[in-house]
């Protein structure tokens, strides 16, 4: 009877659009607490307006320097730091990607027993919750600078994100397959290889390119704390105001991460 | 199905012999670039300070600890900005995303072959473009300081926020809209009550999502000079004071934690 009452409630009254959240106290508390920290954050942020109207004509050269981005000038600095970015990625990503599959496999609860599963959680919750550019400083503070401690850097990084995918999609994968391969008396490298590795390797495949993506773009920063690639030619850049050279960098980069993603997703479309 | 003839016998393989020779072929390629990219790497690494190396990180790691605990007073407003950097920008991101989003979804767009590119190279160009360097960049022009670390993680937000709504928007059901637009509702009206509603969850998950990658990013911009608990950690670098380090380091692990745990309980509430 009770849905009688609410119509009878409703009827003649216009349509009014329902909250997104229902409890009326939460919402207006909520709004509230987001205004009142809205307003302590604005009057505890130091603006230099001053600072901020000068570099508008600044902001000015440097977008207009993208119609005339300078390859030529700095190019030999850009070619090797781009080749350094770029061999760091592959490397990193290889050996990244070799080193996260086993460990997906100790962290996908229906594979490894308990205490591995254990220490790969451990391994990817690490990796996952240090940023790259916090490792790189340590990693460089301890194997001095180039592109070593950007490779280590990434590879850490890699493990963390492609292992904790992968080892979902494992958890998530057919138990059907699986037992039918072990049930043909398959040893466990057989059993892994016919009736896991088929099942997860569109995803894995799909992964891995986006990972190589996100390593290209995160090698662009690692220069900026000396662990080598194209972030130092392009600190230096900006630091001279060089900024039609650092406008051509730039615009490599985005090429770069745009072939990437569209060679990436050709590839994917075809596993899948 | 592939098959070997060994003595008579039909043996099963897993590939034709000329899907094999790909195979191989594949792997050499691969395994060439590979060795190609390691000596790169090899020659431009000094070996020497890497056989150093476990004897340098156990020097690092004495240095660091204990962890310089009464250091945690002078950091306090450090961690106020790095929060006000990761939320301002987060929500300055999300006021320019939307637009951007719905010029870029298929059903939405104005205009496909016009507006769509232009809205689709916002997006391309924020997000392949770091935050860090976006803050470099922002710092020359407007010069250091908690500003420019906003600023700089709101333009990096703009891509990934709208690009996810625009696959939002563009998975939304149709029957809906056809049904608001059935009444005689104007365009505005079809997206206010037959669009937003349908987005609004997905929405919601992508700003606290957002908000927690911004959490992250916003502790390390300092070291560029943007502002933040960043600017703390370069300094103690900068000053090789290890313990106040490793407790800059194990603060922002907390931070991290905790934005995590803060976005996964919200995004569960949510979806």
């Amino acid at each position: 009877m009770s849905t009688h009452r609410e119509l009878d409630d409703v009827l003649g009254k216009g349509w009014r659009k329902p909250h997104f959240i229902k409890r009326a106290w939460l919402r207006y508390t909520l709004i509230l607490g987001f205004f009142a920290y809205l307003v302590a954050a604005f009057l505890t942020i130091e603006v230099n307006w001053s600072r901020v109207y000068e570099g508008l004509e600044r902001g000015k050269q440097f977008i207009l320097a993208f119609t005339s981005p300078d390859f030529a000038t700095r190019s030999g600095d850009i070619w090797t730091g781009m080749m350094e970015s770029i061999v760091m990625t592959v490397a990193a990503s290889v050996v990244g990607i070799a080193i996260s599959i086993p460990i997906a496999l100790g962290a996908a609860r229906n594979v490894a027993p308990l205490p591995v599963y254990m220490i790969c959680r451990a391994i990817i919750a690490v990796s996952r919750a240090l940023q790259e550019i916090i490792v790189a400083i340590l990693l460089v503070a301890i194997f001095g600078f180039g592109p070593l401690a950007g490779f280590l850097t990434l590879s850490f990084a890699t493990i963390g994100f492609l292992s904790k995918l992968l080892a979902e999609d494992i958890e998530s994968m057919d138990r059907v397959q699986a037992e039918a391969i072990r049930a043909s008396g398959a040893r466990w490298m057989q059993w892994i290889n016919y009736g896991v590795q088929p099942q997860v390797m569109p995803r894995l495949i799909g992964l891995s390119m986006y990972r190589i993506d996100i390593n290209f773009r995160e090698s662009a920063i690692l220069g900026l704390v000396g662990a080598g690639g194209i972030g130092a030619t392009l600190n230096t850049s900006f630091d001279r105001y060089e900024y039609d050279t650092a406008a051509a960098i730039l615009l490599l980069i985005i090429g770069i991460v745009m072939a990437l993603e569209y060679l990436s997703g050709i590839i994917r479309a075809r596993v899948q | 199905m592939p098959v070997a003839d060994a003595n008579g016998q039909k043996i099963w393989q897993r590939r034709s012999g000329r899907e094999s020779l790909a195979h191989w072929l594949m792997w050499l390629i691969g395994v060439a670039v590979f060795a190609y990219c390691w000596q790169q790497i090899s020659e431009a690494t000094t070996w020497f300070f890497v056989q150093d190396a476990p004897r340098i990180a156990g020097d690092i790691w004495s240095r660091a600890t204990p962890p310089k605990w009464e250091y945690i007073t002078q950091l306090g407003k450090p961690i106020w900005d790095t929060l006000n950097i990761a939320t301002l920008g987060t929500l300055i991101a999300l006021v320019l995303a939307v637009p951007v989003a719905f010029l870029a979804a298929r059903n939405t767009t104005p205009s496909r072959f016009l507006i769509r590119p232009i809205a689709l190279l916002i997006i391309v160009s924020t997000r392949s473009i770091n935050s860090l360097i976006w803050a470099l960049l922002l710092i020359a022009i407007i010069g250091p300081g908690v500003f420019a670390g906003v600023i700089a993680i709101a333009i990096r937000s703009i891509g990934f926020c709208a690009k996810l709504l625009y696959e939002a928007i563009e998975e939304i059901d149709e029957g809906q809209v056809e049904a608001i637009t059935a009444t005689g509702a104007s365009r505005w009206q079809v997206m206010a009550y037959g669009i937003v509603p349908q987005i609004l969850p997905a929405f919601a998950g992508i700003a606290v999502f957002r908000w927690d990658i911004n959490i992250r990013e916003s502790t390390v911009l300092g070291l560029v000079g943007a502002g933040g608990i960043g600017l703390q950690l370069s300094s103690s670098l900068n000053v090789l004071a290890w313990p106040q380090v490793s407790l800059i380091l194990i603060v922002i692990l907390v931070a991290v934690v905790i934005s995590e745990w803060v976005s996964a309980k919200v995004r569960g509430a949510i979806i």
